[in-house]
């Protein structure tokens, strides 16, 4: 217990230490250029030492129960074994992955719906939209196009294509849907497909890309790894904006046909 | 009051949390059928997770929203471009220069560079380099939510700096080395935290807010996206220029 209590300290000092550049920035503002008290300095003090043990809590919990679990997973499902690789004929067929896909599509989406930052971002959205962009829907727009982007990526590792022309491909379909969304959704659909990257996705990614390139033959962990978190953070938006599109249409056919 | 709010977050975080736990429940019975490892472990560790979400959003309301939102207002009644322009800076390299993410990948990424014989294979060149990069990094962060910041004000669409980020990632990537350019797409996505999303996002809705003429929704976000762009034409460049 007292091992523990000892842990948990350290690991808070670390997030506090972490913090403390932007801590100097704002403090340093506030008192030298800004030059006024603050509204309510005791409650943002309460606020900030709330954010940064909740930080503390969360990792700590990630680091008990889910990432090892992932971890656990990954290297389960990307053993040779369990993926049928005959370690004497180099060339699989991508197909033989399956349970890869199905694995990295799933991990994608429960691991954008975990993350905090996300939840941020979508209750500031649903906030200031008075509700018309539902918390929720965001999130799940997200999760799907995480879901999707990583399963595309694992693809890639597997078939060693060249990420270049993934990556391109998803600026050109992102920027084509831009012009058609509503203006009110493109900063938000942008930022929160950028936000899954971050607390949870980050480590469960980086244990998936680098446990495929070490079981697959012929990839090179310290390479073939790199590359994944691309697809995490491009997907999400392309996503969004597809969610946004759908949406509009909906609406503008019940609204042709009721008249 | 605070209590009854307090269990409220607590029940809509588990709620928010319900999918991975399914997920991960779903595989372990269904597809790897083996007994978890340490059960008391894993629950509590669940309900770590639980309760460190409830005090993030939780304290997400009393202080980056509030207060972020408030300098921005502070900001934009002083009426100083310069000052702005210069928080806004100083925000985004300060939350990259420190970010542990970032650390480790800067490493990962000398080791490359010397394996590949970009850089002499001494430990002070890798140092050198890792930390050259880290400074790369959080310069282009800073950078990054100074154009945010820029672009709100001017009222351009939000949209404008994004695709131009785009553009030059394009141009660019066939002229940087090849292993650098896996490093320097995924670094983009290290170089923001889950304290800068909310600070950010509070400035950049706060100052659409307070300025005439913008709007919060379709003018405040954006921030972040840039924040995650301009790391990969940034570390490209100190790939192509190294």
């Amino acid at each position: 217990m007292i091992e523990w209590l000892y842990q948990f300290g350290l690991e808070f000092l670390k997030t506090c230490r972490d913090f403390l550049p932007i801590a100097i920035v704002l403090i340093g503002f506030q008192f030298f250029i800004i030059r006024k008290p603050l509204a309510n300095p005791r409650r943002i003090v309460i606020g900030f030492v709330f954010v940064l043990l909740g930080i503390v809590f969360f990792m700590e919990g990630l680091n008990m129960a889910l990432f090892p679990l992932g971890k656990l997973m990954i290297s389960q499902l990307t053993t040779p074994e369990f993926l049928g690789i005959n370690s004497a004929e180099v060339a699989t067929s991508w197909r033989n992955y399956v349970w890869v896909y199905v694995f990295a599509a799933s991990i994608g989406f429960a691991a954008a719906l975990a993350e905090p930052s996300l939840l941020a971002i979508a209750i500031k959205a649903e906030q200031i939209s008075g509700g018309t962009v539902r918390a929720w829907g965001l999130r799940l727009a997200v999760a799907i196009g995480l879901g999707s982007g990583l399963a595309l990526g694992v693809f890639r590792i597997i078939t060693g294509t060249d990420l270049y022309f993934f990556i391109i491909s998803g600026f050109i379909i992102a920027v084509l849907q831009t012009p058609f969304v509503h203006k009110s959704i493109i900063g938000v659909a942008f930022d929160s497909g950028t936000v899954t990257t971050t607390m949870v996705t980050v480590p469960l990614v980086t244990a998936l890309g680098e446990g495929l390139a070490q079981a697959i033959p012929g990839r090179n962990p310290l390479m073939d790894g790199f590359g994944l978190l691309a697809f995490a953070s491009l997907f999400p938006i392309i996503a969004v904006l597809s969610y946004a599109l759908i949406a509009q249409w909906l609406n503008n056919l019940s609204l042709s046909s009721s008249p | 009051m605070l209590n009854n709010r307090f269990i409220n977050q607590l029940i809509n975080s588990f709620f928010d949390l319900s999918p991975i736990f399914a997920v991960i429940l779903l595989f372990q019975i269904l597809i790897i059928r083996q007994p978890l490892p340490n059960a008391i472990q894993l629950i509590t560790g669940t309900f770590f997770v639980i309760i460190g979400l409830t005090l993030f959003i939780q304290g997400l309301e009393l202080s980056l929203f509030p207060l972020g939102e408030s300098m921005a207002y502070s900001f934009a009644r002083k009426g100083s471009l310069f000052w702005l322009l210069a928080f806004a800076f100083c925000l985004g390299f300060g939350a990259a220069i420190a970010e542990p993410a970032i650390v480790s990948v800067s490493k990962q990424a000398a080791n490359i560079a010397s394996i590949q014989h970009i850089i002499k294979q001494t430990d002070s060149a890798k140092t050198y380099y890792a930390l050259g990069l880290r400074i790369t990094v959080a310069l282009s962060v800073g950078l990054a939510i100074l154009i945010g910041v820029f672009r709100i004000l001017r009222g351009w669409p939000v949209y404008y700096p994004i695709f131009f980020a785009y553009g030059l990632i394009i141009c660019l990537t066939p002229f940087a080395p090849s292993d650098i350019v896996g490093i320097a797409y995924d670094s983009g996505s290290f170089a923001t935290s889950t304290i800068t999303v909310p600070l950010v996002t509070a400035l950049g809705v706060g100052l659409a807010t307070a300025i005439k003429g913008r709007n919060p929704m379709t003018d405040g976000f954006g921030m972040v996206v840039l924040a995650s762009l301009m790391p990969i034409i940034f570390v490209m460049l100190y790939g192509i220029l190294l």
